[in-house]
């Protein structure tokens, strides 16, 4: 199995693995080493159903759960290196637990697909800094922005 | 049931379990939220423990998201429930959350939001989550809200 397909199996074993993120639908992507989120639409994300509008709770649980696949992604990789390149089989992720995070609402989110990617600003050896935006038909359009903490797991010595 | 209760709900009451359904939020409904109360300004909802929502399978525990979710509607709730006359319409500007401890495996989530000041334009609201306990919060929120108001209203 080469690194790569080794590391996409690993991101697409968590997302079908995790209950609330198959409730969300959440699909992830690998281009090298940067996950781009989609959250497909469905008529369960709407939370103001006059204008329509998706709820706020779930773009910001879509927010939420990219910056997690993220650092998993990254941790993945690290951890792929030491390891001369390959993953033990039993390899289970850490997940990284948000301890703080602040959601900026900037667009009305349409009944349509979205898509979010995330920035790590910092790793440190126990918290990661991490910035996300989402968008839905362009890129330079972010319907939401959120940037928080998460602790990271440590590994026994 | 209040009007509020009777819109967020769908006008009908569940007669099984605690609270009500959010028939009128589906993102809310969906993942099974009940609206246990509302005051002036204040809300209490709960979110029952779901194994769809779980987001570490290892624990069990539930993911971060759904309770930013439930303390996202608590808060919008609170706004609408808040007694200001001509307010048609809400939207969260931003929402900050503080994750304390997990959320119980296998306990309902609780949350309470105030709304403490309302402006002409802008809401603020604090929230708290919390599964056995309130001293013992999962959770807690700051959030500000865009105010719409009737168009007679001069807003």
């Amino acid at each position: 199995m080469t690194e790569t397909s080794a590391h996409s199996d690993l991101l697409d074993g968590l997302s079908s693995s995790i209950p609330y993120i198959r409730f969300l639908g959440l699909i992830f992507e690998r281009r090298g080493d940067e996950i781009t989120a989609m959250m497909p639409y469905k008529p369960d994300l709407i939370g103001n159903p006059f204008l329509p509008a998706l709820h706020g709770g779930a773009t910001g649980a879509f927010l939420e759960i990219t910056g997690v696949m993220q650092l998993v992604s990254d941790t993945a990789l690290q951890d792929m290196a030491a390891g001369g390149g390959a993953l033990p089989d039993d390899y289970i992720p850490a997940m990284p637990k948000p301890i703080d995070i602040t959601f900026d609402y900037l667009r009305s989110g349409k009944p349509i697909d979205t898509y979010a990617r995330a920035i790590v600003q910092r790793r440190g050896r126990r918290i990661a800094n991490v910035r996300i935006e989402a968008w839905q038909e362009e890129r330079a359009k972010l319907i939401a922005a959120a940037h928080g903490n998460f602790l990271l797991s440590q590994k026994a010595p | 049931m209040s009007d509020l209760e009777a819109s967020l709900t769908g006008g009908t009451a569940s007669p099984d379990g605690e609270g009500v359904a959010l028939t009128g939020l589906p993102h809310s409904n969906a993942m099974g939220m009940r609206l246990i109360s509302t005051e002036n300004g204040e809300a209490v909802l709960m979110l029952p423990y779901s194994a769809e929502l779980i987001g570490d399978g290892a624990t069990g525990v539930l993911g971060g998201g759904a309770i930013t979710a439930l303390l996202d509607t608590c808060c919008g709730t609170a706004v609408f429930s808040s007694k200001e006359p001509g307010v048609v319409s809400t939207a969260t500007l931003d929402l900050r959350i503080d994750y304390m401890r997990p959320a119980t495996p296998g306990k309902n989530v609780y949350a309470h939001a105030e709304c403490y000041r309302m402006t002409r334009s802008v809401a603020f609201v604090r929230a708290l989550a919390w599964t056995e306990a309130r001293d013992k919060p999962v959770a807690t929120a700051s959030a500000s809200f865009i105010i719409n108001r009737k168009a007679e209203d001069g807003a």
